[in-house]
């Protein structure tokens, strides 16, 4: 029993990090109706800038976390909000699978930079937050894990709130149901477009962080495997829905650690898109999404 | 017309930087491959250190046979299939007389049927699985093989670790991970212990506490993991946390600065088995450290440092007795290697192409690496 | 084009001719130039699918995987014994390679067909990224069966891949995709692409339509992986991932998707480029990403593609 309690545990720590890296992906879709596969390239972006700001900051201490997670989020947001202005903007209104190709540009683009300007190499991530172990009876879990959980519950309650509760966050609402009609209505689309790029990057850095945090190796290529992961967390809870994609996360983290905990764990990443795949089959609007119409 | 001008502006350019770059012919060039870059660079790096070292002091004592050596090195860039690529280039392009590489098993076992097809002789540095060198008659190597290190572990795990029931942690897609756990697991409970728990884990993951709870719950005193630095120094650091208070230890593969900088507190106490410890009193050991200290800016090197230097030397040696490039004849000097005084031991070449060599523990003391014991064949 | 089976034939001799003035050529250029005969293989049988078709499809290379497996394994496994001890004459050889390639195709094709039927429903993104899971899938798959070498791949592969045989692929692989795609029955892979609800209004089976480009695709893409592994003479699960689905799908777009000579050219580009570009090797790859972004802003059309003014994939 106590195996299993401890196995959930894990789980849920790598479902927090799947769930953030998911926001993302799910707030650019609704807003926007594309997949941003430059999402976890920006993810990787945030650990290097930890990596490089965590070198100056003192060590293990819980301010200089927040600092380095901060100054993430913020580089990252900016990240995005230029990959927005400079790639995806010109091409708004065109065919989407051009916004497709140019997303997977983007996305090869960081990452093969990154392998020239931090090098192919793995690098080791600092320890920005003090480190140590809770227990719980025969339980453990790492103050990084409980510092993902934290994060990522704050993040998605905060995210929650803007959506619903600001004038900027029913302005995306408004884009994301019709963008012509939301126009009409005197919202400045590119700015709410704008927005969008950068709160879900912002969420991303965050990741990326957490990420490095709980595993201290990383390289320019670290954001391919999490990022197909997330998003395949982000269409089984129903993408475009935000408690959707927390709980996709969560689920698929909890899923992914049972079977690599089993004898099969080796099949661990062909089960994750071989739930995408039925998900997208029989179930496309996810578990919390709604089901929607094409119209011709 | 512009469609025709457009073609040939594109073309042209193309047409001319292939033209670029032809080889000249008077020194004697051999290849090396390995990963420069990527998530196997600490052993590209290393060995790629070692041979330069060994060529730089032959050319200094004038070269062989009365040429200059030249060195030819390409990144595989810890990518699949890159190893090959290089292989037919250095066989078509650069027509090198024998190429020095291979430090995962992989690598080498992609570069081994090309070179072996074009009867050129490759000497793997620090390729351990044993299909490597069943690849063909031009392929050699000069460290030990994974029957050898496996077995290695199990009689440091029961004899000195006194270790009853060990867990298993490989990757099950490096050939080189499944290929010596398996031995392992043969010469552990050969010798009177139980393997209680084997789990799998793939190449590039960073979650293991899924497996390292179910190993915990078996009731492990020692656990074995058969990969990478970075996934060995993950794991540790993953299994201290879960509350895992036994002895880790893992293979060759283990070796590298990052096994520490990463794991930090986490592997103090861990072991390794490798090829040479630069702790070693002998002489060849000494003075090969103060060489390359000497070119390298006063680094230390690695056992795979010193495998890849007794690789380029081992390969001079035959030169220098077989008396010509020609690659019948340097074949044949290589695989009569006898006793041949190397950094790493004595090397001489059996007739499955491999080298005989003792083993030796490290581990993890005060932030370094120390020696522990010496394991022979 | 009147009587394209002629043309099919002299294409068929042109190979066999080069193949016999091969050894004059150095070895080294013949390598690139087996390279680029794979790729272009490659590129246009995706072509067919994403271009012609428009179904986005990101897991090509788990279908070359699936032929250069199947090729190996009929090689290593089925040529001892079918060839004997010796390994059999330079003829016997050929049609043991022949077969290999055949079943490699037909291998790659069945699994077209195991995942064209599920993914048809889907469109544009999330096409392209079951797909691109498809070919994930399809890798751990090889990567735990043991009996094809797992994680070890498959290695030692006779080295059967040669000039004619390169050249004899590309001239059946680019006469299969224009004759088909110029003929009345392919006009229904244009109609699918440009508008599938109209295509169904007028009674087209859109659904056969892209099962067959799925299908056709993935047969050549199969060929093409036999003929990588008997070129590379190593096969390994990680060699087929969605990089390599990656490195294919770029070849297109530079190509102009739905323009086969367009592709055509731009496969031997791409294939080229990194030789060319070895010394600054690490650069290669953000040359190719910029080129996708701009490309896709300034001239989504293709490189090579003249034929239409402006956006029009």
């Amino acid at each position: 029993m106590s195996e299993f309690l401890q196995q959930l545990l894990n789980g849920l720590s790598l479902g927090a990090i799947y769930a953030l890296i998911a926001l993302g992906y799910t707030m650019v879709y609704g807003v926007l109706r594309f997949i941003n596969f430059a999402h976890s390239d920006v993810f990787m972006v945030g650990a290097f800038i930890g990596y490089y700001l965590g070198q100056h900051v003192p060590q293990n201490t819980f301010w200089g976390g927040l600092v380095v997670l901060f100054a993430a989020m913020i580089g990252c947001a900016l990240l995005g909000m230029l990959i927005e202005r400079l790639a995806y903007r010109p091409l708004r209104g065109g065919a989407t699978l051009n916004v497709l190709i140019t997303a997977i540009g983007v996305s090869l683009l960081l990452e093969y930079s990154g392998q020239v300007f931090f090098g192919a190499t793995p690098r080791t991530f600092p320890a920005v937050f003090p480190s140590t172990n809770f227990a719980f009876g025969d339980l453990v879990i790492s103050s990084n894990q409980v510092v993902v959980i934290v994060v990522t519950t704050l993040l998605m309650v905060g995210l929650q709130l803007i959506v619903y509760r600001t004038k900027i966050g029913t302005a995306m609402r408004a884009v994301a149901l019709n963008p012509k009609a939301a126009q009409l209505v005197g919202v400045n689309n590119d700015v709410v477009i704008s927005f969008t790029f950068g709160l879900g990057s912002a969420l991303a850095g965050a990741g990326g962080i957490l990420y490095a945090l709980n595993y201290p190796s990383i390289e320019p290529l670290m954001g391919v495997m999490p990022g197909l992961k997330a998003f395949v967390a982000a269409v089984l809870g129903g993408i475009g829905n935000i408690p959707g994609a927390a709980l996709g996360g969560l689920l698929l983290g909890t899923i992914e650690t049972f079977v690599n905990g089993s004898q099969w764990s080796t099949y661990k990443d062909a089960i994750a898109f071989a739930l995408l795949i039925i998900i997208l089959l029989f179930r496309p609007a996810g578990l919390l999404g709604k089901v929607r119409v094409e119209k011709v | 017309m512009m469609r025709l001008r457009y073609y040939t502006g594109i073309f042209g350019c193309v047409a001319a930087l292939l033209t670029v770059g032809q080889a000249d012919e008077a020194p004697i060039k051999i290849g090396q491959y390995g990963a420069f870059t990527g998530k196997e660079a600490a052993f590209g790096v290393s060995a790629r250190k070692g041979v330069m070292l060994a060529f730089a002091e032959a050319n200094a004592a004038g070269g062989l046979l009365g040429r200059k050596l030249e060195l030819i090195t390409e990144d595989n860039q810890s990518k699949a299939g890159e190893s090959a690529t290089i292989a037919k280039k250095f066989v078509s392009r650069d027509k090198v007389v024998a190429v020095l590489g291979g430090n995962p098993s992989t690598n080498s076992l992609e570069a081994a049927p090309i070179l072996q097809n074009a009867r050129i002789p490759m000497i793997a540095i620090s390729s351990t699985n044993p299909r490597v060198t069943e690849m063909g008659s031009y392929i050699f190597r000069v460290c030990f093989i994974d029957s050898f290190q496996g077995a290695v572990l199990a009689k440091f795990a029961r004899t000195t670790l006194h270790a009853q029931r060990a867990g298993i942690l490989s990757s099950a897609n490096n050939p080189y991970s499944v290929g010596i756990a398996k031995v392992f697991r043969e010469k552990f409970t050969a010798a009177g212990g139980v393997v209680a728990i084997e789990q799998k884990h793939s190449e590039g993951d960073k979650d293991f506490r899924a497996q390292l709870t179910a190993i915990k719950n078996a009731g492990v005193d020692v656990i074995f993991h058969s990969s990478n630095y970075t996934e060995g120094a993950l794991i540790c650091i993953q299994a201290r946390q879960l509350g895992f208070t036994g002895p880790l230890f893992g293979g060759d593969a283990w070796e590298a600065p990052q096994l520490i900088e990463i794991g930090g507190a986490a592997v103090e106490g861990a072991y390794y088995s490798t090829h040479a410890s630069p702790d070693s009193t002998a002489p060849e050991m000494q003075n090969f450290i103060r060489q390359y200290r000497a070119l390298w800016n006063g680094e230390t090197p690695d056992s795979i440092a010193a495998l890849g230097y007794d690789a380029a030397r081992l390969l001079f040696d035959a030169l220098r007795r077989a008396g010509t490039t020609e690659s019948v004849k340097l074949r044949e000097a290589i695989a009569t290697t006898t006793d041949l005084p190397g950094v790493t031991g004595r090397i001489t070449i059996d007739k499955d192409r491999n080298a005989s060599k003792s083993a030796v523990i490290l581990t993890v003391k005060g932030g370094k690496f120390a020696y522990v014991e010496t394991i022979d064949p | 084009m009147p009587r394209p089976h002629l043309y099919l034939l002299v294409a068929l001799l042109a190979a066999f001719g080069i193949s016999y003035f091969s050894d004059r050529i150095d070895p080294y250029h013949l390598d690139v130039i087996i390279g680029i005969g794979i790729n272009v293989i490659l590129a246009v049988s995706l072509n067919l699918v994403n271009g012609y078709t428009g179904q986005f499809s990101l897991g090509h290379a788990g279908f070359m995987s699936v032929g250069a497996y199947l090729a190996a394994a009929v090689s290593l496994f089925l040529g001892p014994r079918l060839l004997g001890e010796e390994g059999g004459t330079a003829f016997q050889q050929g049609l043991l390679f022949l077969g290999a390639l055949t079943a490699g195709g037909l291998g790659a094709a069945l699994a077209g067909l195991l995942v064209g039927v599920p993914s048809l429903r889907l469109k544009g993104d999330y096409l392209a990224l079951v797909t691109l899971g498809f070919g994930e899938i399809i890798r751990v798959i090889f990567q735990n069966v043991e009996f094809l070498g797992g994680a070890l791949g498959l290695n030692g592969i006779p080295a059967y891949t040669s000039i004619f045989w390169v050249l004899a692929f590309v001239a059946l692989s680019v006469f299969t995709v224009t004759c088909l795609v110029n003929s009345t029955y392919g006009r229904g892979f244009l109609a699918t692409h440009d508008d599938e609800v109209a295509s169904e209004a007028v009674g087209l089976n859109t659904t056969r339509y892209k099962i067959v480009a799925f299908v056709i695709g993935a047969f050549f893409a199969g060929a093409a992986g036999g003929l990588y592994g008997h070129f590379k003479m190593t096969i390994t699960p990680t060699g087929f991932d969605f990089t390599k689905s990656i490195e294919i799908v770029v070849m297109v777009i530079l190509g102009g998707m739905g323009n086969t000579v367009g592709v055509i050219l731009a496969a031997i580009l791409l294939t080229l480029l990194p030789e060319v570009l070895r010394p600054i090797a690490e650069y290669r790859m953000i040359i190719y990403s910029l080129l996708l972004i701009v490309l896709m802003i300034a001239r989504p059309q293709g490189l090579f593609n003249f034929k239409y003014g402006k956006a029009k994939s």
